[in-house]
């Protein structure tokens, strides 16, 4: 059967080895730094590209935010989704029962009626484990997260998750809401061919401001670190010893 | 003020999530959706459990779980509604949310004030970053991280009070349930692993992680990685340590070639102690380590496991 999938991807900052925060506090300082999507959701990008070359239909890609999310939009296409969405919401971060409103309104502005939306399990930079729920719920559709694995079937989906030491197994009359987690496949690198196709795509843009939840974000703030400084055991081969002391000492070997 | 603390499954942070409500008030009843859990609650101080049934719930049914929550704070008017911030617990909650209109704060290390607005702080990014949020609602709902519970124990009592509560749930909600469940093949798993050994960009290839395992096989450990690993295709996703990876507290965490982003530090940071080995001595994992080696990791395990096996030998002579 073809499918027509939307894939909901958050544009959020990609720190390196400390995260900078701006003056008041309120946010990260994203002056110096990368954008990028979430693992999971680049994984829902490509398990929707996949699918759709398996079973036709499309893949179209949303994300809420500023206008800039046009990068991460743009970043989806080139990995082989075939339509756009912006969905400008305004500078300021959203709380997540704003954001789903926002997706919300957004679905019904379009034309498609998507058979599967699928959605990261949490957001990389805020992991609020909520908006594809909502999303969901708002439009009656049945929805489960941690996905690892993924089958259509005639007119529903086969999930997997892993949950401990076993796997459980669901299945969704479509359609339905999927919420995946990295390691559901091995996303691919854009093609250069695809990056210039992405670079060019006209992304259908919808604004709205919603309401905003009741969830309000005061100040970020670095956690403690009081790890005391690091003890250097020494250089190359010659530390073997001094490192198996330690070893020792930990009670390891 | 009276507070239902919500019991999803095994996870370890539902006695977190109850430590957190009885902070907050003494009025708190437990949750259950599988009425022999009741027996565990005496010891937790529990004189309260609402134990919900219904032939849909008879295994995990996200869904239908989180409309029977809807229902039931419908019926008690609870302050608040506590659940541990595991995977089913932060699931279920956004349901319960999702079906009453109510905000959810995921993941909180600490609630405080009587409502309107609660003052909370929770986790961002998986640890990277603390946020102090308000909540404003009728009812709050939280879900509360892994080990922010207070550590303080709580006075046993002889009896629970077992309030049957059985919701009206439409058919159609049978729809999101588990419908098989397969046991997955047992190794020494990286979750619970005493010590991992993990590698980076820094091992080169996929190959090059047969030094670490054979370390991680001496010590009876697991082997790790980073993201750059998995995407390269040299380690399974099961392997990958980190914000999307698994958060892991071993004795002893092994990075080797790791360069320590935060988005790796916040899988390995419950580490008892930590040991980097990288070539470059300024890199973040060997300044935030506990112990640190300069030099090639190709070198370096290698003679470690030489070493290893010289001393064993030393020992069995002498023993
Ligand atoms: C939203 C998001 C989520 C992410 N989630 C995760 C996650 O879950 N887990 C994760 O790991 N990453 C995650 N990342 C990626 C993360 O930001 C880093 O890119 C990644 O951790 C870097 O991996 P690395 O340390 O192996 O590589 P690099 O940063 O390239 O570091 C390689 C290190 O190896 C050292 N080295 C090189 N050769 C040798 C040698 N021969 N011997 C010894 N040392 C050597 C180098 O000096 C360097 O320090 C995420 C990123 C984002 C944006
Ligand atoms: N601003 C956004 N735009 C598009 N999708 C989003 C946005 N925020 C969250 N999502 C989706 O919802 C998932 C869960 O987010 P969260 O509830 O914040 O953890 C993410 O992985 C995304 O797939």
């Amino acid at each position: 059967m073809s499918l027509d999938i939307l894939v909901c991807v958050k544009r959020v900052p990609a720190p390196g080895a400390k995260v900078p925060l701006t003056e008041d506090g309120r946010d990260i300082d994203t002056r110096h730094l990368g954008f990028t999507i979430g693992p999971h959701e680049e994984c829902a990008v490509e398990e929707a590209v996949r699918l759709v070359d398996k079973h036709g239909g499309s893949a179209t890609v949303l994300a809420a935010g500023p206008p800039e999310v046009a990068e991460q939009v743009r970043y989806a296409l080139a990995m082989g989704a075939n339509q756009g969405v912006v969905v400008d919401t305004g500078e300021d971060e959203l709380d997540p029962q704003a954001t789903a409103a926002a997706i919300v309104h957004a679905v019904g502005e379009l034309d498609t009626s998507f058979d599967l939306i699928m959605v990261g399990n949490e957001s990389a930079d805020a992991g609020h484990y909520q908006v594809g729920v909502r999303v969901a719920t708002e439009l009656g559709r049945p929805v489960v997260g941690g996905i690892k694995g993924i089958d259509v079937l005639d007119g529903s989906v086969r999930l997997r998750r892993d949950v401990g030491s076993a796997t459980e197994v669901y299945e969704l009359p479509l359609p339905a809401v999927v919420a995946v987690k990295e390691g559901l496949n091995l996303p691919r690198y854009p093609s250069l061919p695809g990056r210039l196709k992405a670079k060019k795509a006209q992304l259908r843009t919808v604004s709205y401001r919603p309401e905003p939840g009741g969830l309000r974000k005061i100040r970020l703030r670095q956690p403690e670190d009081n790890r005391a400084e690091s003890v250097l055991l020494g250089h190359g081969a010659a530390a073997a010893p001094a490192v198996v002391d330690v070893l020792e000492e930990l009670g390891v070997c | 003020m009276l507070i239902l603390a919500v019991k999803v499954d095994e996870h370890p942070a539902w006695a977190d999530a109850v430590g957190v409500a009885r902070g907050l008030t003494d009025d708190v009843h437990a949750v259950v959706f599988d009425a022999s859990a009741v027996d565990e609650l005496p010891k937790q101080g529990i004189r309260v459990a609402h134990v919900v049934e219904h032939e849909v719930l008879g295994d995990y049914a996200p869904e239908a779980y989180g409309e029977a929550l809807a229902q039931l704070v419908k019926q008690v008017q609870p302050s608040a509604v506590v659940a541990p911030g595991s995977e089913k617990g932060n699931e279920v909650l956004a349901h319960l949310a999702a079906r009453a209109g109510l905000p959810l704060a995921a993941n909180c290390t600490q609630v405080g004030g009587t409502g309107r607005p609660w003052q909370l702080t929770r986790i961002r990014g998986g640890g990277m970053l603390l946020e102090d949020a308000e909540l404003d609602a009728s009812c709050g709902l939280f879900t509360v991280q892994p080990g922010a519970g207070p550590s303080n124990g709580t006075a046993p009592v002889d009896a629970v009070d077992v309030h049957r509560f059985t919701p009206e749930l439409a058919a159609e909600l049978a729809r999101t349930r588990v419908v098989d469940r397969a046991e997955r093949e047992a190794g020494v798993s990286l979750a619970t692993a005493e010590v991992v050994v993990s590698g980076g960009r820094g091992v080169g290839s996929a190959d090059g992680y047969k030094t670490l395992e054979e370390l991680a096989e001496l010590l009876g450990g697991a082997v790790g990685c980073s993201r750059v690993a998995t995407n390269n295709g040299w380690r399974p996703h099961s392997d990958q340590v980190g914000l999307t990876g698994t958060k892991i507290a071993p004795k002893l965490y092994i990075a080797c070639g790791i360069s320590g982003a935060t988005q790796h530090w916040v899988g390995c940071m419950d580490a008892k102690a930590i040991l980097a080995v990288n070539t470059d001595p300024e890199a973040p994992m060997m300044t935030r380590s506990t112990y640190s080696v300069v030099g090639d990791l190709h070198e370096v395990l290698p003679a470690v496991i030489d070493e290893i096996r010289a001393r064993g030998r030393v020992d069995q002579a002498s023993g």
